[in-house]
This record gives structure tokens, sequence and C-alpha cells, in this order.
């Protein structure tokens, strides 16, 4: 903070000027004027270009989309609450329940190598897989209930904490555990006092990777079969081609994405604050 | 027995009166790769008192950081015996500590319960050591760090903290591996003051690795000159410079000869440092 601070300030030998607001805080000032721009780009090209609303439908019939559809009471059906619950809940689950397996099989695959080395074939042949090729799968399993669409996502988490885990036990510098042995610290402490706190920052991009997925999952899972979710909305506006609602619902996944990466910094930030550091320590 | 100590002492502090803490015989190590095997270490036999300060010097390449992972029990030998204080030496015990050539500390941990970690890791009461932790750091002058982060400080500050970490548990002997080759030279020379200073106050046992002659002479009371490939001891040369020394002890002649001697041991084994 500190540093970033004496940064901004000019030096006063320096006969320059003091760095322009827009080079000092472009997501301020410059992200905002792109959005504008973006915007006005579309409503050029629906209300003054005439493109066919089912096309594109021009900004201001999908915001009313958006506020009717946010205006309902969460209890309403016909409400984005309601559905937008069902999938941010199928998305948490499945994201908790995938990318806990992953970063414990992450961990156990790296630590028992026999174990690493006789299963990678299969991981590798598996990741391969499109996983969304597993959701008709799912309907059979599960039928058109919740559990079909935790596990759908719970599988397309799983791989990138998966893999994001072995290589951060692979990049545990071996100092570190030099260091616990010279102790004689026991097999426990050395994976809660040295590995796994070293390998938080490979989890925590894992994790990032995996929340956005972690919505495509539960969508997937909703477009296969589902009575409720936004999946489920998406499909339904588009067979009714209400292309402004389509929008809207689009618009609102991309917000629920961004928010579920938002949270996962957030938490990556408060706990492992030091890996931030120590790299631009590093370069220094 | 009393008289002849008060008489020796000042005058030859050496073999005869102090007890010895580590005994090597024979001791070797081959690694065993996939292109054959490698002699590290080839019958190493030599004697380190209590309390004494001892460097080994050699080339890169000539086993020392084997030997020292050997001595703290990180790996196994191949053949010979080592006894560390009367009984052989099996693993690494709470009588040895490590200062590794880089300070591994761990960053997600303040100073302080950097220091704490060997405690932590023995299982020995936290409440105990906690006020020798903290004095360790006054000694090493970064008591209003304890509360930082490594991030925080400079490499040479990082290798202080890694020395009172080691010295937190209260070892009897304290390896250290090159611990100030990654600072720049001016740190260096100071970090060495301060480690004449600290082995000063603890009289621990030091085995110190260097490749730097004049580090080795400067900080020693013996220094085992070592061949490469495979391992071996060249000589254990004395030093017998008076203590209490500071920096300028290196421009006297008597640093020179010893300086010399050492260079030529280890010249004579091929190729120059």
């Amino acid at each position: 903070m500190t540093v970033e601070a004496l940064d901004a300030r000019p030096s006063p030998t320096s006969p320059e000027a003091p760095p322009s607001v827009l080079r000092r805080y472009p997501q301020f000032t410059i992200s905002p004027a792109i959005l504008l721009a973006l915007l006005a780009a579309w409503w050029l090209a629906t209300d003054v270009l005439g493109a066919p609303t089912y096309v594109l439908p021009p900004p201001q019939d999908v915001m009313r989309a958006l506020l009717g559809g946010l205006s309902r009471s969460p209890w309403d059906k016909a409400s984005y609450w309601y559905h937008a619950g069902i999938t941010v809940w199928e998305a948490m689950l499945g994201f908790a329940i995938g990318s806990a397996l992953g970063a414990l099989l992450g961990l156990v695959l790296s630590h028992w190598p026999i174990l690493g080395k006789s299963w990678y074939p299969y991981i590798v042949g598996f990741q391969s897989l499109p996983k969304v090729a597993l959701a008709p799968l799912m309907v059979v399993w599960f039928g058109f209930g919740l559990e079909g669409k935790v596990f759908i996502t719970a599988i397309i988490t799983f791989f990138p904490v998966l893999v994001n885990m072995m290589a951060g036990y692979q990049a545990v510098e071996p100092e570190r555990i030099e260091l616990a042995r010279s102790c004689n610290a026991s097999e426990l402490h050395l994976f809660t006092k040295i590995i796994i706190p070293s390998c938080l920052p490979f989890l925590f991009a894992g994790l990032g990777v995996a929340s956005v997925l972690s919505v495509l999952g539960a969508v997937v899972g909703e477009f296969v079969g589902a009575s409720a979710g936004l999946g489920m909305l998406l499909m339904q506006f588009t067979q009714a081609m209400e292309i402004a609602q389509l929008f809207a619902v689009i618009l609102l996944l991309a917000v629920i994405g961004f928010l579920m990466n938002h949270i996962v910094s957030l938490i990556e930030r408060r706990h492992c604050f030091w890996a931030q550091r120590s790299n631009a320590t590093a370069r220094t | 027995m009393e008289a002849i100590r008060a008489v020796a002492a000042p005058l030859d502090p050496g073999p005869a009166q102090t007890p010895v803490l580590i005994r090597a015989h024979g001791l070797s190590k081959t690694y065993v790769t996939s292109s054959g095997e490698v002699t590290a270490l080839k019958g190493l036999d030599f004697e380190i008192y209590d309390g004494e300060f001892v460097s080994v010097v050699g080339q890169s390449g000539c086993g020392k950081s084997t030997l020292l992972k050997l001595l703290a029990g990180l790996l196994p030998f191949t053949a010979g015996s080592v006894e560390l204080n009367g009984r052989p030496l099996r693993g690494p015990t709470r009588e040895t500590a490590v200062v590794f050539q880089s300070p591994v500390l761990l960053p997600w941990r303040t100073v302080l319960d950097n220091v704490m970690l060997p405690i932590e890791f023995r299982k020995l009461p936290l409440a105990m050591y906690l006020q020798s932790a903290v004095s360790l750091l006054e000694m090493v002058g970064l008591s209003e760090f304890a509360q930082r982060y490594p991030f925080e400080l400079s490499g040479g500050m990082q290798q202080r903290v890694a020395i009172a970490r080691a010295l937190v548990q209260d070892p009897r002997l304290l390896l250290m591996d090159e611990p100030f080759g990654a600072l720049d030279a001016m740190t260096r020379d100071q970090m060495n003051l301060e480690l004449v200073r600290i082995w000063g106050r603890s009289r621990k046992t030091v085995i110190f690795i260097t490749h730097s002659i004049a580090e080795a002479v400067f900080l020693s009371d013996r220094v085992i000159a070592m061949t490469p490939r495979p391992g071996t001891i060249a000589d254990i040369i004395a030093i017998e410079l008076p203590r209490p020394r500071d920096l300028s002890v290196i421009n006297t002649d008597w640093f020179g000869r010893y300086t010399a001697r050492l260079r030529s041991l280890l010249d004579a084994q091929g190729g120059l440092l």
C-alpha cells in the first residue's frame, strides 16, 4: 500500500506533471467509457440502422425485460430471482463437491506417486472428454431434479482444481520439506503446516476457473432437462422467440459468473495475501 | 585438572580439554543414478569438538552440501559411522539445527511464527519457548519485525530470521549450508560479523559450509579443506587468529598466510576456485 502511495505521488524534483486521472484509475474512467461506447453502438445498430429485433433487440428492450424479470418477488415463478436462485444453488453445490474432491484427490495422487502415476492416463483421458457430453446421461441417471445438475457441475469443476492442486504440490519448494524433516515434523504437520499452505495459490487459481465453470455446468444441466433455472428459461425464451428476455437472462448469467469468481478472489486475497506480495518482492 | 585448564585454556582452547561432539569415521556417500553410481564422499574421518566453529571449504561439487545433509540426518550415508554426542546418528535430532542456503521462511507466517516453527514441529510447549523466540529475534536485531511478514524483509534480514529459527530449539550443533551465499558482498561481511557475535554469545558448535576461503578463515577455529569427486578431506587446518576478531584481521599477514595455504591446498587438487 505504502509503495503504491509513494509511486503515485510525484517526486518534488520531477518537472513532470502528476499522472492524469485516466492513467491512474483506468478501471473507473476508461472502462465505463468503453461500456457507454458499446451500448451506443448497440443502440445505433438496432434503433438507427434497424437490425431486426429477433436478431438483436435494442438495449432498452433488454433492460425492460431484465427489470421486469427482476421486479417480481423471488417466490413468483415468473421472476428471474426464483430461477437464478435455483441455478446458483446448483452451481454452488456442484462447485463445493467438485472442487473439494479435486483438491483432496490432487493431494492424494501427488503425495503417493504410485497412485498418481497409475491413475494419470485415466485422468488425462477423462479430462480430454468434453464433460458437457455427459449432460444427457444425467437426465437418464437422475431425472429432471437437482442431482443431475449438481453432478455435471461437480464433474466440470473437479478437473481444474485437481490439475492445479497437483501442479501446486509439485511446486512446493523442496527446502521447505527438508526444513520440516530436519525438525522431525510429523506427516500430518508436514501437510497442514507446509504442503497445503504452499499449494494455496495454485488451489485458488483452480477455484477461480472452477467458479466460472460451475455456472456453465448448471446451465448445461438445465438445457437437457429441467423444470426451473436460468438455463431452462433460456430454452423457453428461445422457443417463444422472446429474444429480449433471452438477452436479459444471458446478461444475468454473466453477472452471476462474475460474482462467483469475484467471491473466490476476495477469499483468495484474504487468505493468500502473501502470495502476490512475495511474487512482487521476488521480482524486484 | 582445574589448574591445567586454567593455564591451557586461554592459549589453546583445543582438543585436549573439550569433549568431542561429532566423531565421523570412514564416512562415505554414494548416489545411485540412472547413469551409474556417483561417489560424493569417500572415507571421511574427522572429529568436531564441543563449542567449535568449523568451516568446510571446497569447490562446488566436492560434496560439502552432501556432508551437511548427512550430519543433519536428512540423508542416509552409505558406509562408515557418525557419532553425535556419543550416540550413533540416525536421522534428525533436536540437538541439531540447519540453516539452509536460502532462508526458507514460510511467507504466510509472521517472523515470530516462523521462528516458532521448529517448536511446533517438535510438539514442544509453545508458551515456554515464546520468550526465547522473542529474545533470539532481539539478538539478531529484528525485535521490531516480529509481527511482520518475510516479504517485508531484506535478504540479509530473512537469513537472520532463519538463524533465530535454528537456535530456538536450543540445539548443540548448528549446521550452516552457505547461508550467506546469496547475499551481496557488503551484507555478507556484516552477516559474518553478526554470526561471530551470535556464536560468541550462544557458544553452539557450528559447522559452516562455504566456498569462500576468506569467510572460512575469518569465522573458524578449524577449516576442513575438501577435494572434489569423490569428496575427501585434503587437510584440516587450525586457525589460531586471536578472538574476538573484527574485519581488520583480514588485512593481516597472518590471515593472508592461512588463505594462501588453503588456496594452494584446494588448487593442488586441480582447478581454480
